[in-house]
C-alpha cells in the first residue's frame, strides 16, 4: 500500500489539525469555553453537531488516499502499484463498489428495470427483465426477499445498537470520571436530562445514526439499498462517495476566503486612506459581476488550464481533485466580498473605541492592537458567517454542476447526481431513486447545518444578548 | 443629493473599467480569437482563410493589452480591450460575433426576464411580509417553532429540487400548466406560474427568518409596549406600528436587488425555456460569444451599481436622519 | 394566488397546459421544435443540419433527392430536366469522358420558366419602376419587427442570372462560405474572382451593399433567363449532388440590396434572418430565442407529390397524397426546446407533432422487437403513435492518431494493439446502453444506403467479428488479450515501465450523460488491463487538439454531404491528414497508407460500377486491417409521431421534407383534449387545507387575545428548548 495524499486531503486534515489546536486554545478562556458551551445546550444544536461529525468522518475517512499494491509480484524486484487510487472508504465498500449491474435497477429489486430481449435454449426471443448480477444473488427463491430483508435488518439493528451501547457507556464513564461522579450517577442525570449538555439527546442521535449507518451497510452487501444507475453503478455508495465532495466544498472554501477577508477586512478598517480606498475599489469591482458569470468564467479558465496540462496528473482521480480544489479556491476568492465588508465596518467601529485609541497614543503597535483588540472582537461575525457559508456552499455545487462549472463529472457529487437524474425523470416509470438519495443525503447535510448555524448565531451574535 | 448622484457616477467609471478588465483577462485566458472564429464558423471544413478575415472584420486580429507596433500612447490604446471597452460606456454595444444587434436583443430578451423575475419579487415579498406578521402574532407558541422549523426546511432544499419535483407534479402530472414555453404578452400568464411560485416558495424560508427576526426586533421596542398598553389589538399594533417601522430595513434591504432583476434568472429560464437575460448569457458563455458575454456583464455591474446609489437614497427618503454628502 | 390563476383559466380553455392559441392548433398547421437557435440562415454560410432543416424549405437549389426513393436518388427541382454534362479539352473542343487531354466538364440547367419569388417588400416597386422601400427611411426601419410588416409586396421569376449571383455570393470572401475552398478546386475561375471581388470588398464599408452583378466568374455563364452553363475543372461526376446543396440556392440581388440598408441591420432583418427564396415556405417570423415560423409560399410553382419510387418495405401510407399540389400544410410553428426532458413531455401531451430526442425518453417508448426491429411499447401503440426508423448515413468512430507513438504506427504489433482495442470496445453494448438500439456497429467507414457498403457476410470486418448464424458476432475478448498479447503487451502491462498500459482519450463533455459514457469506456479498456485516462474538454479545444494531432484516442462522427463513398473514404485519405495539411484536413486520424491513397485517387471520380466496388472493398480490407479506427457505429434515425400526422419518411440528405407532410387537425384537438384532462381535486384539497388552517389560526388568536389580559413578558419566542 502506497499512501496518497491529494491537495484537498492534505488541506482538510490540515484544517483538522488546526480546528484541534484552536479548540485547545478556546478550552483556555474560560468566556469563550462558555459561549460554545451555551450553543450545545440547546438540544437541536447538539443533534445537529452530532450528525455534522458523522458527514465529518465520511468525509475524512474518504479523504485518506492510497494505492494497493499489485497482486503477483516478482520478489525483490521493486513493487508494483494499482494505477487507481482507492480511499478508506472505498476500502470499506468495497463489496458493494465491486456490485456492478448492467443498467438501471430500483431499490431493493431484483430485476432490472427495463426489459431487454434475450435468447432462450430454443432459440426464441423473449422479451423480460433480467435477473441482477449481485443484488438477492443469495436467495434461492425470490420470494424469500421480504423475510430476508427483515432478518438481514434486525441482525444490523442489534449490532448497531450494541455498538453504540458501548461506546455510549464508555463516553459516560469518561464523562463520570471528568466531573468526579459514580457512573450510575451520571447515566442518571443524562437520562433524566438533567446532565451540563442534553447529552440524552446526543446518545440518541448517535444510536439512530450508527443504526442507519449499518443497515445501509450491511444490506448493501446483499441488495441494491438505493438502487443503481444508468451503467449499473451502487447508488448507496455514489451517495456515500458524494459526501466528501459536498463538505469539502463548504468547509476548505471558508479556509481560502477567510485569510482574505480578514486581513483585508481589517486593513481596510484599521489604516484607511489609500488602503481603504483600494480594498474597497477591489471588492466592489468583484461584486459587480454577476456572481455566476464570475465563478463560471474562472472555472473555464482553470478547466483549459488542466486540459492543457495532462502531465500533471498521474492519475485521473489527482485530475478530479485538482479540479474540486480549484473549484473551492474560485469560490473562495469570489466569496470573501462580503464578509470583508462587514469586517471592515466592525473594524471602523472598534478602532474608534477610546481604549483601541488610547492603545494606540501609547504606541502599542499596529499588529497588537489586531490581535489584542480586534481580533477577539470580531470573531463572532467570522464565526456566524462561516457556518452560515457553509450551508449555502453545499447547495452552491449542485447549481454549478448543473450548470456545467461544478467538480470534475467524473467526480461523484450530489450536483452531477441531480444533473443525471433530470434525464431519469422523464423516463416512464421514472427512475426517481438517484434524485431521491441526492435530496435526502443533501438535505440532512444542509439541514444539520443550518439548524446549528442558528444556534451559534444566535448565542454568539451580540444583537441577541 | 445630485452632486451625490453624479459623484457615485464618476467613482462607478473606475469600476466598470476593472469590471472590463477581468472580464477581458478571463475570456481570453480561455479563449483565442481563432477558437471564437471556430465556434463562429462552424465545425465542418474551417480553414485558416476563413479564420483571418472573420477575426479582421471584428477586430479580433488587434493584441490584446499592448500593441508593440504602434507608437507611443497609441501602443496602449489601440488594442482590443481599449478599442472594445470604450464603446460600451455609451452603451453601445455592437454586434454579437454571431452577427445579430446586441442592444436589440438585450431590449427583446429583458421582459421574459423581467416577467418572471418582477412577479417572484413582488408575490415573494408581499408573502414572506405577511407570513412573518402572522408568525409574529403567533410569537412563542407551537405554531411559531413549527413555522420556523419548516422555514429551515425549506431553506435546506436545493433550488434544483423544486424545480424538477414542480415540473414532474404541476405539469406531467396534473396537467395544470405547460411543461415549459413562453409567449409574449398576456398569453405568458401560464406559462409563468409555475416558475414563479417556485421562486417564491424557495425563498419562502430565508425570507420569514429574516423579516420575523426583524419585526421582533421592533415589537420589542418601548413604543410598541406603550401602544399596547394603550390596549390596542395585537393586530392594529402590528400594522400600525411594527409594520411602518419594519418596513425601513426591509426596503433598504431589497433595493439593492432591484435592478439586478433585469438580468433575470439562469437556472429558471433555461428550465422553463423562457428566452430572457439569463438564458442569453449562459448560451452565449457556451457559444464563446465574447461580445455577448462582455455586454452583458458589463450591463449587470452598471445594475448592481445603480443599486447600491438607490440603496443609498431609500436610505435618505425613508430615514429623515441619514444625510447624503 | 396560484389557485387564483389556475381557476381563471379553467374558465377559458378545457387543456390548461395548452402552449398554443386552440385556433392555431384547429388550422393546418405542423408544430414542431429546434433544439438550438440556427446561428446562419443565409445559405452562403448555412451548413449544419438545424440550420438546413429551416432553409431546405425557403430555398430551393436546382436540384433535390426524390422523396421516397432508395438508394439516394437525384431528380430535378427548379430545372427542366438533369443537367447534361459534356466535356472539353483545354481548346475547347468536346471530347469523350476518358480522354486524355480532357480539361474541363460543362454543366447545362435548363430552369423551368415561370417559377416565382416568395413576396418580398425588397421586390416592390411603384409605377415608375422605381423600388418603393430602396432606400428605406431610418424611422419607418426602426419600427420594423420583420419586412412583412411592410404593406407592399411583390414578386419577380427566377432567372438563371440569381443562380450565377449565389456562387458570386459564396466567392466573396467576407460572407465566410464553408465550401468556398472545396469549390475553387472545381468551379474554372472562382479562385481568380474570388481574390479580385474580395480584395474590391474590403475597401468599402462593412454594412454596404456591394453588387456582384457587374463581376463574372469564368466557368458560370448565364446563357439566358433560363439556362447556365458551370465549367468544372477536370471530371468531378460528384458536382451533382452539390448543385442539391443550399449553397447553390438562388439568391436575388434586389433583396440583398434591400437587406444592406443601416436601419434594418440594427434591427436584426438581414438575410441571414429573413431569407429569401422560392420554396414552398416563407420566412413570417424568426425570434431564435423561441419560436420560428413558416407560412406557405402563395406564388410557389406547380409541385406534386410523387406518385411512385416506394422503395422495397414501405407502407403504402405513404402514397396516400400521391398526386396532390404541394405543399400540404399552410404552416409550421418551430418552438425553441432546448431540453429533451420538456421536449419529451410535450411530445407525449401531444403538442408537437413529432419528436425525435434522446435515448432516455425512447427507453419507455421503444423496444426491439421479437423480429430484432425496433418496436413501440405498448403505452406509445395505445395513444395511436407511430414510428419510423432508418440507418443514417452517418458513421461515429472512435479514431487513433496515427502519429502517435504508442497507438499509432504501421507495423505489425501495432496494428494489432489497435484490432485488440477494437474488439474491447463493444459497441454492441454502447448502442443497448446509450442509444437504446437505435444504431448498428459498424464494419467499415461506409454506412448502409451508401455505394459500397456491403451486407452480410460479404461486409463483415474479419478483424472485430465473425459471422456467425446469419448475424455480425464480435470476436471474444480472450481473442482481443491474445493480440494485445502479440503486441506486446501481455495482460496490458506495458514493458517499459511495469505498470499498465496507460492510454489517453479525449472526450467532449458537455451534458449529463457523459460521464456514464467515460465510466463505459474506461471499462471497455479495463477489460484488456489498459488504464484508460480521460481528457475531457469543451468542443472548441477538443477540434484544436484534435487538428494539432495531439489527441491519442477520440470519439467523432461524419455524416454524408452527399450520398457517395468518397465522401466517406476521403476521411482516411492521407493528403487530407489533419496535421499534413496544417490544420485544415478533415483526416483526424492522420492515417496515411500509400496503398489506400492510391486506389482512394483512382476511385474518387468514378461512376459507380462493379470495378468501383471492387477498388473500395480493396480499400476496406486495408484500412480495417489497420484498423485506424475502431469502426463505432451508424446511428438509427427514430421518429415518433402522431397518429394525425402523415408522410413521414425519413431521409437525412432530402432536407426539403415539410412540403410532403401533412396533418390532420381535427383528431389532434381531439386528442389533445383526450389526454390533458386536468387533474382538479388537488386543488379542492388545497383550498380545503387552507380553509381550516384558517379557522385554526382565527380562533387561536381569540383566545390569545382573552389570555393577553395578563401582562406578558417580552420574550422572543422560539428559543430552541
Amino acid at each position: 500500500m502506497m499512501w496518497v495524499w491529494l491537495w484537498t486531503d492534505i488541506m482538510v486534515w490540515g484544517l483538522v489539525v488546526a480546528l484541534v489546536a484552536w479548540g485547545w486554545t478556546i478550552s483556555r478562556s474560560p468566556q469563550v469555553k462558555a459561549q460554545w458551551l451555551a450553543i450545545f445546550r440547546s438540544k437541536i444544536a447538539m443533534a445537529s453537531a452530532i450528525i455534522l461529525l458523522f458527514y465529518l468522518s465520511i468525509a475524512l475517512l474518504d479523504s485518506l488516499h492510497f494505492r494497493l499494491a499489485l497482486p503477483d509480484q516478482t520478489p525483490g524486484q521493486e513493487r508494483q502499484y494499482a494505477g487507481q487510487t482507492t480511499s478508506a472508504l472505498d476500502w470499506v465498500f468495497n463489496e458493494i463498489r465491486s456490485q456492478t449491474e448492467r443498467t438501471y435497477s430500483a431499490p431493493f429489486a431484483l430485476k432490472e428495470h427495463s426489459s431487454s430481449i434475450v435468447k432462450d435454449e430454443a432459440g426464441r426471443v423473449l422479451q423480460q427483465h433480467l435477473d441482477l448480477v449481485h443484488a438477492g444473488a443469495h436467495l434461492a427463491d425470490p420470494s424469500q426477499r421480504a423475510s430476508d430483508i427483515t432478518q438481514k435488518s434486525l441482525f444490523a439493528v442489534a449490532v448497531a445498537l450494541a455498538l453504540s451501547g458501548l461506546l455510549i457507556s464508555l463516553h459516560l464513564a469518561w464523562r463520570a470520571r471528568a466531573l468526579g461522579r459514580r457512573f450510575g450517577e451520571q447515566a442518571g442525570l443524562v437520562i433524566k436530562g438533567k446532565a451540563d449538555l442534553p447529552w440524552r439527546t446526543a446518545y440518541l442521535t448517535f444510536s439512530l445514526g450508527l443504526v442507519i449507518l449499518a443497515w445501509l451497510y450491511y444490506l448493501g452487501h446483499y441488495y441494491h439499498v438505493l438502487g443503481t444507475d444508468k451503467v449499473g453503478g451502487d447508488v448507496l455508495y455514489q451517495s456515500f462517495k458524494s459526501v466528501r465532495t459536498g463538505v469539502l466544498i463548504g468547509v476548505l472554501t471558508t479556509l481560502v476566503m477567510l485569510p482574505l477577508a480578514l486581513i483585508l477586512g481589517i486593513s481596510a478598517g484599521l489604516f484607511r486612506g489609500w488602503v481603504d480606498d483600494v480594498i474597497q475599489y477591489l471588492y466592489t469591482t468583484l461584486n459587480s459581476i454577476p456572481g455566476i458569470l464570475l465563478i463560471a468564467a474562472s472555472v473555464l479558465v482553470m478547466q483549459t488550464i488542466i486540459t492543457n496540462n495532462p502531465q500533471w496528473f498521474e492519475t485521473a482521480t489527482e485530475r478530479a481533485d485538482f479540479r474540486l480544489l480549484v473549484l473551492v479556491l474560485i469560490l473562495g476568492l469570489t466569496s470573501w466580498t462580503s464578509l470583508c465588508r462587514l469586517l471592515r465596518a466592525e473594524t471602523l467601529k472598534i478602532s474608534q473605541v477610546e481604549y483601541v485609541t488610547a492603545a494606540r497614543a501609547f504606541g502599542v503597535s499596529r499588529f497588537k492592537i489586531i490581535t489584542r483588540h480586534i481580533l477577539p472582537n470580531v470573531m463572532h461575525i467570522v464565526l456566524i458567517a462561516v457556518v452560515l457559508d457553509f450551508s449555502a456552499l453545499v447547495l452552491a455545487e449542485a447549481v454549478l454542476s448543473y450548470v456545467g462549472v461544478g467538480v470534475d463529472p467524473t467526480m461523484h457529487s450530489w450536483g452531477n447526481m441531480i444533473n443525471q437524474a433530470r434525464l431519469e425523470m422523464a423516463r416512464e416509470p421514472m427512475v426517481w431513486w438517484s434524485l431521491f438519495s441526492a435530496f435526502v443525503f443533501m438535505f440532512i447535510l444542509v439541514l444539520a447545518a443550518n439548524l446549528f448555524s442558528d444556534r451559534v448565531q444566535r448565542v454568539l451574535d451580540p444583537k441577541n444578548n | 443629493m445630485m452632486a451625490y448622484i453624479v459623484r457615485r457616477l464618476i467613482y462607478a467609471i473606475p469600476i466598470l473599467i476593472g469590471v472590463n478588465f477581468i472580464t477581458f483577462v478571463l475570456f481570453f485566458m480561455v479563449n483565442t480569437p481563432d477558437d471564437m472564429a471556430r465556434a463562429q464558423l462552424g465545425a465542418k471544413q474551417t480553414t485558416p482563410e476563413l479564420i483571418a478575415s472573420w477575426k479582421a472584420e471584428r477586430g479580433y486580429d488587434k493584441p490584446l493589452f499592448f500593441n508593440a507596433e504602434q507608437p507611443g500612447l497609441v501602443k496602449l490604446s489601440d488594442t482590443l480591450f481599449v478599442e472594445q471597452s470604450l464603446k460600451l460606456f455609451v452603451f453601445d454595444f455592437g454586434k454579437s460575433d454571431a452577427g445579430r444587434d446586441i442592444a436589440s436583443d438585450i431590449q427583446e430578451r429583458m421582459w421574459p426576464s423581467l416577467a418572471i423575475a418582477l412577479p417572484t419579487f413582488a408575490i415573494g415579498l408581499i408573502t414572506t411580509i405577511t407570513l412573518a406578521l402572522l408568525i409574529v402574532l403567533f410569537r412563542a407558541t407551537v405554531l411559531d417553532t413549527t413555522a420556523m422549523v419548516i422555514a429551515v426546511m425549506i431553506m435546506s432544499i436545493s433550488g434544483l429540487f423544486y424545480i424538477i419535483a414542480g415540473q414532474v407534479l404541476f405539469s406531467k402530472i396534473l396537467h395544470w400548466v405547460p411543461i415549459s414555453g413562453y409567449e409574449p404578452g398576456w398569453a405568458s400568464v401560464k406559462f409563468l406560474i409555475l416558475p414563479v411560485l417556485i421562486g417564491v416558495f424557495a425563498g419562502l424560508g430565508a425570507g420569514t427568518r429574516w423579516y420575523r427576526s426583524i419585526f421582533l426586533e421592533e415589537i420589542n421596542r418601548d413604543y410598541v409596549r406603550t401602544a399596547r398598553a394603550k390596549g390596542l389589538s395585537e393586530i392594529s399594533v402590528l400594522f400600525k406600528h411594527v409594520l411602518r417601522n419594519g418596513m425601513l430595513p426591509i426596503l433598504t434591504g431589497v433595493v439593492v436587488v432591484i435592478p439586478s432583476l433585469f438580468m433575470g434568472s439562469l437556472i429558471m429560464e433555461s428550465f422553463f425555456g423562457i428566452p430572457g437575460l439569463g438564458s442569453y448569457t449562459i448560451d452565449a458563455i457556451n457559444a464563446q460569444d465574447f461580445a455577448i458575454v462582455k455586454a452583458m456583464v458589463f450591463f449587470g455591474a452598471v445594475l448592481y451599481i445603480i443599486g447600491l446609489i438607490l440603496t443609498d437614497i431609500s436610505y435618505t427618503i425613508f430615514d429623515p436622519r441619514v444625510r447624503l454628502s | 394566488m396560484f389557485m387564483l390563476s389556475v381557476g381563471l383559466m379553467a374558465g377559458c380553455a378545457d387543456q390548461w397546459n395548452q402552449p398554443y392559441t386552440d385556433e392555431a392548433v384547429g388550422s393546418n398547421t405542423l408544430f414542431t421544435a429546434f433544439s438550438a437557435p440556427p446561428k446562419h440562415l443565409d445559405p452562403v454560410r448555412a451548413y449544419s443540419s438545424n440550420e438546413w432543416q429551416i432553409i431546405s424549405q425557403i430555398l430551393e437549389p436546382p436540384l433535390q433527392y426524390h422523396y421516397l426513393k432508395r438508394p439516394f436518388t437525384l431528380e430535378p427541382l427548379t430545372l427542366t430536366e438533369m443537367p447534361s454534362v459534356r466535356y472539353f479539352n483545354a481548346e475547347g473542343e468536346a471530347v469523350a469522358q476518358t480522354a486524355e487531354d480532357l480539361a474541363y466538364s460543362q454543366f447545362t440547367l435548363n430552369l423551368k420558366p415561370g417559377i416565382q419569388f416568395q413576396p418580398h417588400p425588397a421586390f416592390a416597386r411603384d409605377a415608375d419602376g422605381a423600388f418603393i422601400y430602396f432606400p428605406l427611411a431610418e424611422r419607418q426601419a426602426a419600427q420594423l419587427r420583420s419586412p412583412f410588416d411592410l404593406p407592399e409586396l411583390a414578386t419577380r421569376e427566377l432567372t438563371a442570372a440569381d443562380y450565377a449571383y449565389a456562387v458570386k455570393r459564396m466567392a466573396l470572401r467576407q460572407n465566410h462560405s464553408p465550401v468556398l475552398d472545396t469549390m475553387m478546386n472545381y468551379i474554372v475561375g472562382l479562385r481568380e474572382f474570388s481574390e479580385q471581388v474580395s480584395a474590391e470588398r474590403a475597401d468599402q464599408p462593412r454594412e454596404a451593399f456591394f453588387d456582384l452583378r457587374p463581376y463574372q466568374i469564368d466557368g458560370v455563364e448565364v446563357v439566358n433567363d433560363h439556362q447556365l452553363r458551370i465549367r468544372i475543372e477536370g471530371v468531378y461526376p460528384q458536382f451533382m449532388y452539390w448543385l442539391a446543396m443550399n449553397f447553390f440556392a438562388p439568391v436575388p440581388w434586389e433583396v440583398e440590396q434591400f437587406y444592406a440598408q443601416p436601419g434594418l441591420v440594427a434591427r436584426n432583418i438581414n438575410f441571414n434572418t429573413f431569407p429569401v427564396g422560392t420554396g414552398p415556405f416563407y420566412l413570417a417570423e424568426n425570434n431564435p430565442n423561441l419560436r420560428m415560423r413558416l407560412v406557405r409560399n402563395p406564388v410557389f410553382h406547380e409541385q406534386f407529390y410523387p406518385e411512385s419510387g416506394l422503395a422495397y418495405n414501405m407502407p403504402d401510407t405513404l402514397l396516400r397524397d400521391a398526386g396532390k399540389r404541394l405543399p400540404l400544410l399552410d404552416e409550421v410553428v418551430y418552438t425553441l426546446e432546448k431540453e429533451s426532458v420538456p421536449y419529451w413531455n410535450k411530445f407525449l401531451q401531444g403538442y408537437y407533432d413529432a419528436s425525435g430526442v434522446s435515448s432516455d425518453s425512447f427507453d419507455q417508448a421503444v423496444q426491439v422487437s421479437v423480429s430484432g426491429e425496433l418496436d413501440l411499447t405498448g403505452e406509445m401503440a395505445e395513444k395511436g403513435i407511430q414510428m419510423r426508423s432508418g440507418i443514417e448515413p452517418t458513421v461515429f468512430y472512435l479514431a487513433f492518431n496515427m502519429l502517435d507513438e504508442l497507438v499509432g504506427g504501421y507495423s505489425e504489433s501495432q496494428q494489432k494493439l489497435r484490432q485488440a482495442i477494437s474488439i474491447a470496445v463493444n459497441y454492441e453494448e454502447f448502442i443497448s446502453i446509450f442509444m437504446n438500439e437505435r444504431g448498428m456497429a459498424a464494419q467499415g467507414p461506409i454506412p448502409p444506403g451508401i455505394f459500397g457498403h456491403l451486407e452480410g457476410e460479404e461486409g463483415v470486418n474479419l478483424y472485430v467479428h465473425d459471422w456467425v448464424n446469419g448475424e455480425y458476432q464480435r470476436k471474444s475478448i480472450d481473442t482481443a488479450r491474445a493480440l494485445l498479447a502479440q503486441a506486446g503487451y501481455p495482460n496490458g502491462l506495458n514493458p517499459a515501465t511495469g505498470r499498465p498500459l496507460q492510454l489517453h482519450y479525449d472526450a467532449v463533455a458537455t451534458g449529463p450523460d457523459d460521464r456514464a459514457r467515460m465510466d463505459w469506456m474506461r471499462k471497455q479498456f479495463e477489460e484488456l488491463g489498459i488504464e484508460l485516462v480521460i481528457r475531457s474538454t469543451d468542443y472548441n479545444r477538443f477540434q484544436d487538439k484534435v487538428r494539432k494531432g495531439d489527441a491519442q484516442i477520440f470519439f467523432w462522427g461524419w455524416g454524408a454531404d452527399y450520398p457517395d463513398p468518397e465522401n466517406f473514404l476521403f476521411l482516411l485519405y492521407g493528403p487530407n491528414g489533419s496535421v499534413a495539411t496544417g490544420g485544415s484536413g478533415i483526416n483526424s486520424a492522420n492515417y496515411a497508407n500509400p496503398e489506400f491513397d492510391r486506389l482512394f485517387e483512382q476511385m474518387r471520380n468514378m461512376e459507380n460500377s462493379p470495378e468501383r466496388l471492387a477498388i473500395i472493398q480493396e480499400m476496406l480490407e486495408i484500412v480495417r486491417q489497420d484498423a485506424a479506427w475502431v469502426f463505432g457505429m451508424h446511428p438509427r434515425s427514430l421518429a415518433l409521431y402522431h397518429s394525425w400526422y402523415h408522410n413521414v419518411w425519413p431521409n437525412r440528405l432530402a432536407n426539403n421534407s415539410v412540403k410532403y407532410l401533412s396533418v390532420d387537425p381535427e383528431l389532434r384537438l381531439q386528442k389533445q383534449a383526450e389526454w390533458n384532462r386536468p387533474v382538479v381535486w388537488p386543488l379542492w384539497l388545497t383550498a380545503l387545507l387552507i380553509l381550516v388552517l384558517s379557522i385554526w389560526a382565527v380562533s387561536a388568536y381569540r383566545a390569545r387575545q382573552q389570555q393577553r389580559i395578563q401582562p406578558q413578558s417580552s420574550n422572543t419566542g422560539g428559543r430552541n428548548a
